[in-house]
């Protein structure tokens, strides 16, 4: 039995799992991480647009500050995130930008004096002042009160990604590339370490950590269209999950980016409406506008995505082959700007369209793209059920985004719960020993084993790909952007069918070392109970909130519904998750429920909303000198590591 | 419609980790759909004829560099590579040559560039990047500058100008335009505090920018555009003055 010990195991290669890797190794512990493949392909490599930080030094960021960045990333949540871990990410995220700077990404910078601009479909021309000259830039984005979206160019992540891979590999740290996590290592509700499968080879390999970390990204891929790459499959949850002791966090969260490229579903960045791009239908007509008046483009994503799909059910979709779509028009951008700032989109509307966006406008639709919901955490970054098990960025329900992420939250998210989690991760490696019996270890082993041999031998069976796709095509058809109680129960029955058939998987190809078909078949049940979590949440949730739109119960519902879905898998023979719910406590919130501002507001507010805004209404009274620090500390007190308490510095109003 | 072709396949077949098994050229027949990539062909082969096939593909979208493979003779990322684009229907498939071979069109970058990486440092040299104070303003940079950076960084490591260059062919340590690129983008930094002697230390010699035999295929087949002609040059002539 090959064993591999280290105090740190983070799964999965991205932003997130890089940066908890360098904070463990920084502060002394030995860190390892694995990867399906080299760390710099990672799916954080495909977030164009950029990161949110409220760093305010172009000037339409002017004001920003963490408070406004605090009320944007929560109402864009639906009020379904956890205040305190919203809190925590807005006042780090401009130090987490600030070290990447340091570590070598090329931010675009403020350039001093006029500049063109598109805004509301119009070309204006905005200053930018001299003092400001050369620090880092920032580019609007939806749901945003203050442009406060940084960036490189169009390939924002990439940089991000490479700046923090070179920096890994700067301080020695091992990626252990083509390495498949399958089942973790736990006994009574302590994470030892994880089984793993090498994709090469084939050989199973046990980790053996203190802290074992899941940063394996979303779960797009449970989807038939979805913007996420083919590994973004969700097997981080999935043997979370199959831990029956950690639960997942509302999975039915799962959000759909309004412009996709149709038929493949390739991004193209919110940046492009965030520069100026507008939305128009068949006839050339711009419809936002009339859905949205406030931010029309620019609503949040999970509304535009709403608005699309209703104006498409109008009748004023571009009917093509692959079904109807919309338009997006960046051609009023003009060249340069298109060539330089949104350049992967150029490319990709060439090569995988054959159009010059320039010239011509992009077909789009709403698709899959973000999973708010993951492995459920505390703000430590640690399960609240199994001691030692860690998850960060798209993997973890940290949940600072509820039931909607605004664009730029995301990448920013992995690298500021990189740094926060990563303290936490080392603080748990300096207080824990490894103690392990060499027995647990063979147990899990000799399992896994089990399962790959019978998988192998069994000769007849259903086909892991047919499968796959069966169950991606129910999550299209009916745990889509609009959910209502018939699909919903027909596709939860649906996938119990499906999960029954998954246990009866057969391969053509049996051979154990290198075979993407073993690799499908080990990966497809652990999807099918994903996909169960997914469509069995929405299913009992009913209301909607954020990009949970249902149909029959269109009312946010606070009164019955702010609360978080744990899903369980304690019964390895049951045929559904057990479903619990985590209350969210009004009367600890920083910023009470109120309305998103997005057409009718029909919320069933929360019997304690009006008590919880009259307490705050006195604490602001009984404080009137307090400052807007002092205001929080009173308000929503969090605990933040030590290194990360400082107040940030900004252009034109210093430490204020 | 009626106009749709039977697209034909050869594709290198060969799996190290079976023993006695040998490469050979296996054709594949695919019925085309509009606008089929070759990722999709893949995967239709894959599913559809030969579950054992092996390929690399991530983020399917010409973003993440794992997909080079040699088409019809020539190094190109497969994700975004039409089928339209082979006008009699034939397409082979080769994996790229320069890397170890894990299997059929699958080939081990990620080893390559992990060395490539620590052999010209590929990080921000400056004894005060982890003690910068994060709470205050960052430094300033020159926009123009920032800007220059990215057109270096925009690389992906996806191997095809490895897999393009003859001197690589000849001399096995020679460090390729990616490496180029790279010690470039950080000469090319303020941030780095390098010293060209320093940079000479790492390609000042025949397994580095002297080597190069100006053959220039990383030029002709860089999926990203990079101006590898020009940072190779520019890079000899500025290692050539130091001392």
């Amino acid at each position: 039995m090959k064993v591999i010990y280290t105090d740190s195991l983070i799964i999965g290669g991205g932003l997130a799992g890089l940066r908890i890797a360098i904070a463990a190794r920084q502060r002394g512990y030995d860190s390892i991480v694995l990867s399906l493949m080299p760390a710099k392909r990672s799916h954080s490599a495909a977030a164009q647009g950029g990161m949110q930080a409220s760093l305010g030094a172009s000037i339409k960021g002017e004001g920003d500050n963490e408070d406004v960045h605090f009320e944007d990333t929560v109402k864009g949540s639906d009020w379904g995130c956890d205040q305190d871990v919203a809190r925590m990410f807005v006042n780090t995220a401009p130090k987490a930008i600030r070290q990447l700077c340091a570590w070598g990404v090329p931010w675009s910078r403020v350039r001093k004096g006029d500049r063109e601009v598109v805004i509301n479909g119009q070309k204006v021309t905005i200053t930018e002042k001299d003092e400001a000259h050369g620090l880092i830039t920032s580019r609007d984005f939806g749901g945003t009160k203050k442009w406060r979206t940084c960036f490189t160019s169009d390939g924002t992540g990439h940089t991000m990604l490479y700046a923090m891979d070179n920096k890994a590999i700067q301080l020695g740290i091992q990626v252990h590339e083509r390495k498949e996590a399958i089942a973790l290592i736990h006994e009574d509700g302590v994470c030892h370490g994880v089984i793993v499968r090498d994709l090469i080879t084939g050989e199973l390999i046990a980790y053996v950590a203190k802290a074992t970390v899941i940063a394996t990204g979303g779960y797009g891929r449970l989807y038939a269209v979805t913007t996420n790459a083919v590994i973004s499959e969700g097997i981080g949850n999935a043997i979370a999950l199959e831990t029956g002791v950690a639960p997942l966090g509302n999975m039915e969260a799962v959000q759909f980016h309004p412009t996709a490229i149709v038929p493949v579903g390739i991004l193209t960045t919110e940046g492009c409406r965030g520069d100026g791009g507008l939305l128009l239908d068949k006839d050339g007509y711009r419809f936002m506008p009339d859905y949205e008046p406030g931010k029309k483009e620019l609503a949040s994503r999970d509304v535009v995505s709403r608005r699309m799909t209703e104006h498409i059910r109008k009748g004023k979709g571009v009917p093509s082959r692959y079904g109807d779509h919309l338009w997006l028009d960046i051609t009023l951008l003009g060249r340069a700007h298109i060539e330089k700032n949104l350049r992967e989109v150029k490319e990709i509307c060439e090569y995988f369209l054959g159009i010059d966006p320039v010239k011509d406008y992009i077909p789009v639709r709403p698709t899959q793209h973000y999973s708010m919901g993951g492995v459920r955490t505390k703000p430590t970054g640690e399960s609240p059920t199994m001691k030692g098990l860690f998850s960060a960025g798209e993997a973890a329900c940290w949940d600072m985004h509820g039931f909607n992420r605004l664009g730029g939250n995301s990448v920013a998210e992995t690298v500021v719960a990189g740094m926060i989690v990563g303290e936490y991760v080392a603080d748990y490696c300096a207080e824990n020993p490894l103690k392990i019996d060499t027995k647990l270890i063979e147990k899990f082993m000799d399992r896994e084993k089990e399962k790959i041999s019978t998988l192998l031998s069994r000769e007849k069976g259903e086909s892991a790909f047919a499968l796959k796709k069966d169950m991606q095509q129910i999550m299209m058809d009916k745990v889509g952007i609009f959910r209502n109680e018939a699909d919903l129960s027909q596709a939860v029955e649906e996938l119990k069918v499906l999960h029954q058939r998954s246990k009866n998987i057969a391969l053509r190809h049996k051979i154990a070392s290198s075979n993407p078909e073993l690799v499908e078949a080990i990966r497809v049940p652990k999807m099918i109970r994903l996909a169960q979590c997914v469509a069995y949440g929405a299913m009992l949730r009913k209301e909607s909130r954020g990009a949970h739109a249902r149909e029959d119960y269109p009312e946010r519902n606070d009164r019955d519904w702010l609360k978080r879905t744990l899903t369980f898998w304690k019964d390895e023979n049951a045929d559904l998750p057990e479903v619990q719910y985590e209350e969210l406590d009004v009367m600890r919130m920083e910023m009470p429920p109120g309305s998103r501002g997005y057409g009718v507001d029909n919320t069933i507010h929360h019997p304690d909303t009006e008590k919880r805004v009259a307490q705050l209404e006195e604490v602001k009274k009984a404080n009137p000198s307090a400052d807007r620090f002092e205001m929080q500390r009173l308000l929503n007190p969090i605990e933040i590591p030590e290194k990360f308490r400082g107040k940030n510095e900004r252009i034109g109003r210093g430490f204020k | 419609m009626s106009d749709e072709r039977i697209l034909k396949f050869h594709i290198l077949r060969y799996n190290p980790q079976v023993k006695g098994d040998v490469p050979t050229m296996k054709t594949y027949e695919v019925k085309e759909a509009p606008g089929m990539t070759i990722f999709i062909a893949l995967n239709d082969i894959r599913e559809n004829h030969d579950p054992s096939l092996q390929f690399d593909f991530i983020c399917r979208a010409g973003i993440c560099g794992s997909c080079a493979m040699i088409i019809n003779g020539h190094p190109d990322l497969a994700c975004r590579t039409l089928t339209s684009k082979f006008p009699d229907g034939e397409i082979k498939l080769l994996p790229l040559p320069g890397f170890e071979l894990i299997g059929d069109l699958s080939v081990n970058t990620g080893k390559f560039m992990r060395a490539m990486s620590e052999r010209v440092e590929s990080w921000i040299h400056d004894t005060y990047a982890d003690s910068v104070d994060l709470d205050r303003l960052e430094e300033r940079m020159d926009p123009d500058i920032a800007d220059q950076i990215y057109e270096l960084e925009r690389c992906v490591e996806c191997g095809c100008c490895v897999s393009a260059c003859a001197t690589k062919r000849m001399r096995d340590g020679f460090l390729t335009a990616v490496g180029f690129m790279r010690l470039a983008r950080y000469a090319l930094d303020p941030r780095d505090k390098r010293s060209d002697e320093e940079f000479y230390e790492i390609v000042g010699d025949d397994e580095g920018v002297f080597g190069c035999m100006t053959l220039l295929g990383c030029q002709d087949y860089c999926p990203k555009d990079l101006p590898h002609q020009t940072q190779i040059a520019y890079l000899r002539r500025r290692m050539a003055l130091v001392k």
